[in-house]
């Protein structure tokens, strides 16, 4: 059997929240990450209180419901983003969120490596029969790696965002089980 | 869509501490029926604690549990209880335990008919692919109950139970979603 | 149109209202017990619900109503007799954006024939737009729920998002649409 966890370029793995926490403070103050991977206001949050949302998501136990990860570089280990996965366990519906924080790693492929793991990762390990996502319309450079990972475009929520002054739309993404199948196989 | 909570003689229905925890000690007095659905010793308990203990439960209720009252449709009379637990999403299994109180209404039709509705509900509601069950060696009326609901037998635990003397085997069956949507295929 | 004077929670038959601790659980249990209504009002396993079970919900809700600040909830009533007959919601607000999420479910199927869902999502629209200044409206809908995606239309929601075999449900899949209306073409339909 494969390891679920090694890519190309990176690998998935679960960090100890201090040191998740010290990247994301950094993540946190590039707001042109934020306003591609979010659709919130920015904010700036103490280390301290991202170190605590850290470890209340990793205590309890693992839920069935949610499975985050880090992303790690395979060449020079840096920890660059992470990717997370929500399951709707009955209809069996994944829906994925990543990120990637450090801005050198845009662009090359480090997204799209992470992404096929996250999504053999829920067929193949969780059992998914989809996985869902969603995007902005200017984010260009994710709508171009969603649809290298397999993901089909399924319409846009209009002016749904509102930013700069500007309405922009959401793009909302899918792949089924059946799809991604026939890629491993194509 | 199917009435998924009504089948040809019974519904599914909220339980109700008050109401529930009454007939739950009335039955609890009825040691033959304690000892056909519970491995444990026979006890009892009284209507307060058992509805103090129903309470906690519903209220804490896992949203992997189905546990629900089990009403004749003709005149709405409490019979029993069956509890759907899934017990693993990765396999898309869960355990199904039922237990029908009232004596009078035994080997007529209506363990089956609740079996059916709660297949149902676990292979086109909560999506699962398999629903397990464990049934005692002594109990010949559930196991051909079962049977009739399609279960097959998977096995058994070899003198598990110490009852009035003797050794018994628990019994373990088993469905799976396709055998069931094969015999529930419309024509 | 800064019309304060018309009322924003009454129609001709129905009426928006808080929740009623001591006759709602009671009704909101049968509901529950309708598989049929269930299905089309929620994506969760259907589940029968006691009415204590129900109360204890309601106190949940108007928790989280006050600690999130991004949600609105009404009971619709008939008028006539002060029944209660569904639920709205306008949920998942977010601020900044000027967007939310609406749900609305008529407990019986025989009120779902009278005209009280046209007239309680007209409420809820004007709620949205013209109180909470929201500037898009979305609504999820099951494909099969054709009761719903007939009304929404009829309010010009467009289907804008078809996510492809997202439920499962009687042993097959279904897709999940997602409509959208924004705010002029709300108010268009609304001055005709």
């Amino acid at each position: 059997m494969k390891d679920l966890f090694r890519g190309k370029l990176v690998r998935l793995t679960s960090e100890e929240p201090e040191f998740r926490a010290k990247h994301e403070v950094n993540w946190q103050r590039d707001t042109e990450f934020h306003r591609l991977a979010d659709s919130d206001p920015a904010e700036l949050n103490s280390e301290k209180k991202i170190k605590e949302w850290a470890e209340k998501n990793a205590e309890g136990g693992f839920k069935p419901a949610r499975y985050p990860f880090s992303i790690r570089a395979l060449d020079d280990d840096k920890l660059i983003g992470f990717i997370g996965l929500w399951l709707d366990l009955v209809h069996g519906e994944a829906w994925i969120g990543i990120g990637i924080g450090e801005r050198e790693y845009w662009g090359k492929g480090y997204g799209t490596d992470a992404m096929k793991l996250a999504l053999q990762y829920a067929f193949m390990e969780l059992g998914m029969q989809r996985v869902s996502l969603g995007l902005h319309e200017y984010n260009a450079r994710a709508l171009k790696s969603y649809e290298k990972a397999g993901f089909r475009l399924e319409g846009r929520t209009r002016q749904d965002m509102l930013r700069e002054g500007k309405r922009t739309d959401s793009l909302w993404m899918g792949i089924l089980r059946a799809e991604w199948l026939a890629l491993q196989n194509g | 869509m199917h009435d998924i909570y009504k089948g040809e003689l019974v519904r599914l229905s909220a339980m109700t501490p008050d109401e529930a925890s009454k007939a739950f000690a009335r039955w609890g007095r009825d040691s033959e029926f304690r000892r056909l659905i519970d491995s444990n010793v026979s006890s009892m308990a009284s209507q307060a604690a058992i509805q103090k203990w129903l309470e906690k439960e519903l209220d804490e209720q896992s949203p992997n549990q189905h546990w629900f009252s089990i009403r004749k449709l003709d005149d709405d009379a409490l019979l029993g209880d069956i509890d759907l637990f899934v017990s693993n999403w990765s396999g898309r299994e869960a355990f199904v335990g039922l237990g029908i109180g009232e004596r009078e209404f035994w080997g007529k039709g209506y363990g089956t008919d609740v079996m059916n509705v709660i297949l149902r509900y676990a292979f086109t509601e909560v999506n699962l692919k398999r629903v397990t069950l464990t049934v005692f060696e002594y109990n010949p009326r559930a196991i051909r109950s079962y049977e009739k609901a399609g279960f097959r037998h998977e096995g058994r635990v070899r003198k598990a139970l110490h009852k009035e003397g003797a050794r018994w085997d628990i019994l373990f069956m088993g469905i799976l979603r396709e055998e069931w949507l094969e015999r529930n295929r419309e024509t | 149109m800064f019309d304060i004077a018309t009322q924003l929670f009454e129609s001709p038959d129905i009426r928006f209202g808080p929740i009623d601790y001591e006759k709602d659980p009671e009704i909101e249990s049968k509901w529950t017990h309708n598989a049929e209504f269930m299905r089309l009002f929620d994506l969760e396993p259907a589940r029968p619900m006691s009415a204590a079970i129900v109360k204890k919900q309601y106190e949940k809700l108007e928790k989280k109503i006050d600690e999130d600040k991004n949600l609105f909830h009404f009971m619709i009533r008939a008028k006539a007799d002060d029944r209660l007959i569904g639920k709205a919601m306008i949920q998942r607000i977010e601020w900044a954006n000027g967007n939310c999420q609406m749900r609305l479910g008529i407990g019986s199927a025989d009120d779902r024939r009278k005209s009280y869902g046209a007239q309680a999502l007209k409420m809820l629209l004007r709620f949205a737009f013209a109180e909470l200044n929201m500037f898009r409206v979305t609504a999820n809908v099951a494909e099969y729920n054709e009761g719903a995606i007939a009304l929404l239309q009829k309010f010009g929601f467009t289907e804008e998002v078809r996510r492809r075999q997202s439920l499962e449900r009687e042993g097959r899949r279904w897709d999940l649409l997602v409509f959208g209306l924004l705010k002029d073409e709300w108010l268009k339909q609304a001055q005709a």
